[in-house]
């Protein structure tokens, strides 16, 4: 037992010590859970037609990768960042402040936000003040705020259904919240003149009535999810008069399930995203570790085959899967070849 | 005061009768009730995952020319390699069309449609093929190859008719040909050995993805746990049960222990990032990592099953020892611990399966990722275990995250794969129990 014991002991010594000096060969991406999908398309493709191994891809979500992305310049740090909305100015600076000075920022397209429900339940035309008055915490009834009376789509706009408001949304951790908050409830408040209502209201302080126009009913109509898309659908098939926030490649791979409703009249598709008829859409990006090019081998050939016309172009597999495919690609790929850096930028 | 006759019973024993009685049927309701909840998990794990050990193959003859598949003429594999996957489905597409001609077939699909039944996946295995024999290029081979998942989902009866008239990524007309296909012998369901061998595989080939990484992850992590708990556990138990003074700091080492085993498993997680990740600098998503993790949280479960089988060992077994002359050491390991040993091996592996099944640290240490290549056990670079990697129950919830519905059915399969691990760990800990203990 004791001879067993020693050659154990030593054996987890010398595992420790053999790896305190390793070296990485494979690429290393983290962040949104929105790119995820898209990420690991390309990484298996890049995988099976490069020499290089397989990049690893984590999620966790856009700000979780990029706090990870600005710990450090080194091996133990991954090299590529995934997010659902750019960068900001306070992120860059942490970045800065840990040694992470050459940032290389990627656009690899667009993402559309999609309305659906339960696809045998009613269809709905939505436009940006539906669901403003159908969701906003408070609304100016009679020039006052009031907290939101309605209970049923019909109150909302008379040529809804009457049926009961039920929305699954996006929890704040999510990067589609904001976009669903500006694009979709901020619109819709302006579009009531609601926003006007409220500056007067509170005295001249635009701010302060965007933030009242955004906030959203707690009331229980409006749920939020923290958790994927797999959890909307799933409360959706379980309430079937709840209308869910999906991206709209889950829509796409889920037609089976779900029915799309209009935003003003547009049915959302790659199309009418890329032409820019639909409304409530954003671009993806991914942000490089530019000191990290020359370390990683394969990180500068990842990052061009990720938004080469064959992977990233209108008829590759990313469109296919529902990524809005970037008009200016032909930029991006400069930016990408030459390494160009926000900085610099 | 009147006697009564023992046989009859009166008011007090019958209510003492049938208070046992209650009670003897609360305990057969806990027991239905914990059955029950079993059942319906089980049911519905395995009625959804049992279809992931069943797969559906195309075999189909590939035409492999010499035109497309390599422009150099002499079989240079450096310009070989230049024809990516994409360039390869057009072949494939070419095989599947001739397929359907082959088995005088009439469909109304388009030939890229047709080309579309194939799994993406089906690309990837011709051009490996092709690469590792670059002698077939200008002949025809007969490869089985994936149907995409929808096609499949639809033998397993997941797609439907109805169903696919409103999927945008089949049709009624698809699923009609493949049946057809079927009917022909040319495309048929058979056991899934992929699904416990390949690698996961992304959002477009549900098809394909398979727990190989994640199975080799959890061995690799469960190499590193009973490598480095089992002696440490064991020795902290021998020491503290046998030599330690019983003193106050010997008390609080044990009210510590006992915490310890009680601390949820993502405390430990945030511990392996900041001494083992950012301090240690060992690599991310190492198996490695994830075992060091691992350890941290079953040494506590360890050092209290071992402790407890050497508390069981009668002291007049230390007693003879000693008495006859033995030293302290001698009586431990000589007699205390071989007798103990059943005990250990069974509050080992119970601490392993509990490892074996544990997510909440993994997700910490960037093991929940999407893994494609096979970790070795040992490379010059990254050292021992030192390869990214993920693990069983990750995987399990990486794929119920997935928005192809094909993914449903293989979380389910890990599901039953990571029980039937668990179910085996915990027999052998019985078997061991039951052969080996000795009772005083």
């Amino acid at each position: 037992m004791s001879t067993l014991k020693l050659t154990a002991s030593t054996l987890a010594i010398a595992a420790i010590t053999a790896t305190s000096a390793a070296a990485r060969d494979n690429v290393q991406v983290a962040g949104s859970s929105t790119v995820l999908p898209y990420a690991s398309i390309v990484a298996e493709l890049f995988g099976e037609n490069f020499d290089y191994p397989t990049p690893v891809v984590e999620s966790g979500g856009s700000s979780a990768g990029l706090k990870r992305f600005c710990e450090g310049v080194g091996e133990n740090t991954i090299d590529i960042a995934n997010a659902s909305r750019k960068i900001k100015d306070k992120e860059i600076d942490a970045c800065n402040a840990a040694g992470v000075t050459d940032i290389i920022e990627v656009r690899i397209g667009y993402d559309g936000i999609v309305f659906a429900s339960e696809i045998n339940g009613n269809g709905f035309a939505f436009t940006p003040a539906d669901w403003y008055t159908a969701l906003a915490a408070e609304l100016v009834i009679d020039g006052a705020l009031v907290a939101n009376p309605h209970t049923s789509w019909d109150q909302v706009n008379p040529d809804f259904p009457a049926q009961p408001i039920q929305a699954f949304i996006p929890g704040t951790k999510h990067g589609t919240r904001e976009v669903f908050e500006e694009k979709v409830i901020l619109a819709g408040c302006e579009e009531t003149g609601a926003l006007d209502a409220i500056t007067g209201l509170n005295g001249g302080d635009e701010h302060a009535a965007e933030g009242t126009c955004m906030a959203i009913r707690t009331d229980g109509r409006s749920v939020d999810i923290d958790g994927d898309y797999t959890e909307t659908l799933a409360r959706i098939e379980a309430d079937t008069n709840g209308i869910g926030v999906f991206g709209l490649a889950f829509y796409e791979n889920n037609t089976d399930k779900l029915q799309v409703a209009t935003m003003s009249d547009v049915v959302p598709s790659t199309e009418s995203i890329a032409s820019g008829d639909y409304p409530v859409s954003r671009p993806l990006y991914f942000y490089i570790k530019a000191a990290h090019l020359d370390l990683i081998p394969g990180l500068q050939d990842f990052a061009d085959f990720f938004v080469s016309d064959d992977i990233a172009g209108p008829d590759g597999p990313l469109a296919e899967y529902g990524l809005v495919s970037d008009p200016d690609l032909a930029d991006v790929q400069t930016t990408v070849a030459d390494a160009v850096t926000l900085d610099a930028m | 005061m009147t006697h009564k006759s023992l046989l009859t019973t009166d008011a007090r024993t019958k209510r003492r009768n049938a208070s046992e009685a209650r009670f003897k049927a609360y305990g057969l309701g806990a027991i239905v009730v914990a059955m029950l909840a079993l059942a319906v998990l089980l049911t519905s794990v395995i009625g959804t995952g049992a279809s992931a050990f069943k797969q559906t193959y195309a075999t189909v003859s590939i035409p492999l020319p010499e035109a497309k598949l390599d422009k150099s003429g002499v079989r240079d594999l450096d310009v070989m390699k230049k024809v990516t996957t994409i360039g390869y489905a057009s072949i494939l597409q070419a095989g599947m069309v001739a397929a359907v001609e082959g088995a005088g077939l009439q469909t109304d699909m388009k030939a890229k449609d047709i080309g579309k039944m194939l799994s993406k996946e089906a690309s990837a295995t011709v051009r490996n093929y092709v690469l590792a024999n670059p002698e077939v290029v200008g002949t025809e081979v007969t490869f089985d190859l994936l149907i995409n998942g929808r096609i499949d989902g639809y033998f397993k009866g997941r797609v439907t008719m109805e169903s696919a008239a409103l999927d945008s990524n089949t049709s009624p007309e698809e699923l009609k040909l493949a049946q057809q296909l079927a009917d022909a012998g040319i495309v048929q369901t058979k056991f899934n050995w992929a699904f416990l061998t390949a690698p996961d595989a992304s959002d477009q080939r549900p098809e394909a993805a398979g727990l190989g990484v994640a199975i080799l992850g959890s061995l690799y992590m469960m190499i590193v746990v009973l490598v480095l708990a089992l002696p440490i556990g064991v020795a902290a138990s021998i020491y503290l049960e046998e030599f330690a003074p019983k003193n106050r700091w010997t008390d609080v080492i044990e009210v510590n222990i006992s915490n310890l085993a009680a601390v949820p498993s993502i405390v430990y997680g945030i511990l392996g990032l900041a001494i083992f990740i950012n301090f240690m600098e060992l690599n991310q998503s190492s198996p490695l990592v994830g075992g060091l993790v691992l350890t941290l949280m079953t040494l506590p479960t360890i050092i209290i099953s071992t402790r407890a089988s050497l508390k069981s060992i009668p002291p007049s077994i230390r007693d003879a020892a000693l008495g006859v002359g033995a030293s302290k050491m001698q009586s431990v390991f000589h007699h205390v611990l071989p007798l103990a040993a059943p005990g250990i091996l069974t509050g080992t592996i119970i601490g392993l399966a509990q490892a074996l099944g544990e997510t909440a640290p993994l997700l910490l240490i960037g093991m929940v990722a999407f893994v494609r290549e096979y970790p070795a056990a040992y490379t010059p670079d990254a050292g021992l275990f030192g390869e990214a990697s993920t693990a069983l129950p990750v995987q399990v919830f990486n794929w119920t995250q997935r928005a192809d519905p094909g993914f449903v059915e293989r979380a389910s399969g890990a599901i039953i794969t990571l029980l039937i691990f668990l179910l085996i760990m915990n027999a052998i800990a019985i078997f061991l129990r039951r052969k080996f203990e000795r009772r005083w």
